[in-house]
């Protein structure tokens, strides 16, 4: 069996020496590869899974994709404990080590400001969603008592539409005061797509989904901030997920070499 | 409502809880990108997320749906193309005739309830002049036969609105 390398992450050396082994994809040992003064996590991958066809079938297949990307999300999670790490897209795949070499060559400068940008600085995902569910039962109760006629199923049918709307500008409002606050304590912030509730599996409709850059420092703060303002808002769910690498804030997506 | 308090330290594994479609937002669609020796084309990694996004509703719908989903994927077949037009062909025209059977019936509910109501208002007024000159108090007639006129109206500006919330 033929080994590729699968670089996971940059960042620059380690103070120290991980305490445990970290295992990557497969299970596999990963290693720091230094290089110019830039370190690459790397770990061996088979040739059988990663090469350009096979790859291309498994990321096709949801269970090896969600498997993968889960221990590639491991080994930056476990390096954001340690460090700041620049977190490379799914599947960096090299033939060798020579290969991750004359790629961080290539990019050295880019990849040093990117760390320096970084440095000390986590992202927080912060989402909110509307929960259709309460105007669904006010709709139950109105449908309960049957539209005897097309005048009374308008009205009825306008009186769900006005609950709707009415929590639905609620949500908007909200989310867009929470992100102007959030904002103001980040020191960077990315609105992403909102996610559909059909792949996320969460219940409601997610109105605001943001991505905020903040000093480790200040994180306690900022997740103490996002507490306060998620509670009293009824039919209206705050949802935080990290810390996560500066998955968000790389400013290398377009870089593409 | 909030997850609880996690905050960044060492080792913890912060993002255990974190869902798939958070991981996978991030480490599909975010992140560094670099070319390697292994060339796939990232358009098929975005035309993926997108997919995600779209059709799959968990990882357990697809395993019940089968793992070869995408053989159906328009995306990515042109046989699945030809048959997703045609489905999509015949959606429509139900669509249309459902929509056109609904208005039918909608304009039928309407043109029964002008029926009914306009001579109802005559009438209601008729027996309450009838009624006062009797002495007797039925003015809640009156109101039965004149509100649907008023209530069709207001429903007629507010669709001419757009469903909107009068002011």
């Amino acid at each position: 069996m033929t080994a590729l390398r699968y670089v996971y992450a940059l960042c620059f050396p380690l103070g120290a020496p991980l305490q445990e082994q970290m295992k990557g994809i497969g299970g596999a040992p990963t290693e720091e590869l230094e290089h110019h003064g830039l370190v690459a996590v790397v770990s061996d991958v088979p040739e059988e899974d990663f090469a350009e066809t096979p790859l291309k079938a498994h990321l096709e297949d949801l269970d090896w994709l969600a498997a993968t990307a889960r221990a590639h999300q491991h080994v930056i999670d476990v390096l954001t404990g340690v460090t700041t790490p620049l977190p490379l897209r799914l599947a960096t795949v090299f033939r060798d080590d020579s290969g991750v070499r004359s790629m961080i060559e290539d990019r050295e400068d880019d990849f040093r400001h990117a760390l320096e940008r970084l440095e000390g600085r986590v992202e927080w995902g912060v989402k909110v969603y509307m929960d259709d569910r309460q105007t669904d039962t006010a709709e139950d109760n109105i449908t309960a008592t049957k539209a005897t006629s097309g005048r009374d199923y308008l009205r009825q049918r306008h009186t769900r539409t006005m609950a709707h709307d009415e929590l639905w500008g609620k949500a908007e409002e909200f989310a867009r005061r929470l992100h102007t606050t959030l904002s103001s304590h980040a020191e960077d912030a990315r609105l992403h797509t909102p996610q559909s509730a059909t792949l996320s599996r969460a219940a409601g409709r997610n109105v605001l989904n943001a991505a905020y850059l903040v000093a480790r420092g200040r994180s306690e703060e900022f997740v103490e901030l996002v507490d306060r303002t998620g509670d009293d808002s009824p039919g209206i769910r705050v949802e935080l997920t990290g810390p996560w690498a500066a998955y968000s804030f790389t400013g290398l997506t377009e870089g593409e070499t | 409502m909030t997850t609880p308090t996690r905050l960044p330290s060492p080792y913890e594994g912060p993002n255990s809880g974190a869902s798939l479609a958070d991981i996978l937002e991030r480490v599909l669609d975010k992140g560094v990108v670099i070319a390697g020796d292994i060339r796939i084309n990232l358009l098929d990694i975005e035309l993926l997320t997108i997919k995600l996004r779209l059709i799959i509703a968990s990882v357990d719908k697809a395993k019940e749906m089968g793992i070869d989903w995408w053989e159906d994927d328009p995306a990515l077949s042109s046989r699945a193309r030809r048959q997703e037009l045609s489905r999509e062909n015949a959606e429509l025209r139900a669509r249309l005739e459902r929509l056109e059977a609904t208005r039918e019936e909608e304009e039928l509910e309407r043109a029964h309830s002008d029926v009914r109501s306009a001579p109802k208002v005559e009438r209601g007024r008729g027996e309450a002049k009838l009624e006062r000159a009797r002495g007797e108090d039925r003015s809640e007639g009156v109101r039965g036969g004149a509100e649907p006129e008023r209530a069709r109206g207001r429903e007629k500006r507010e669709r001419a609105r757009g469903g909107k919330e009068p002011p």
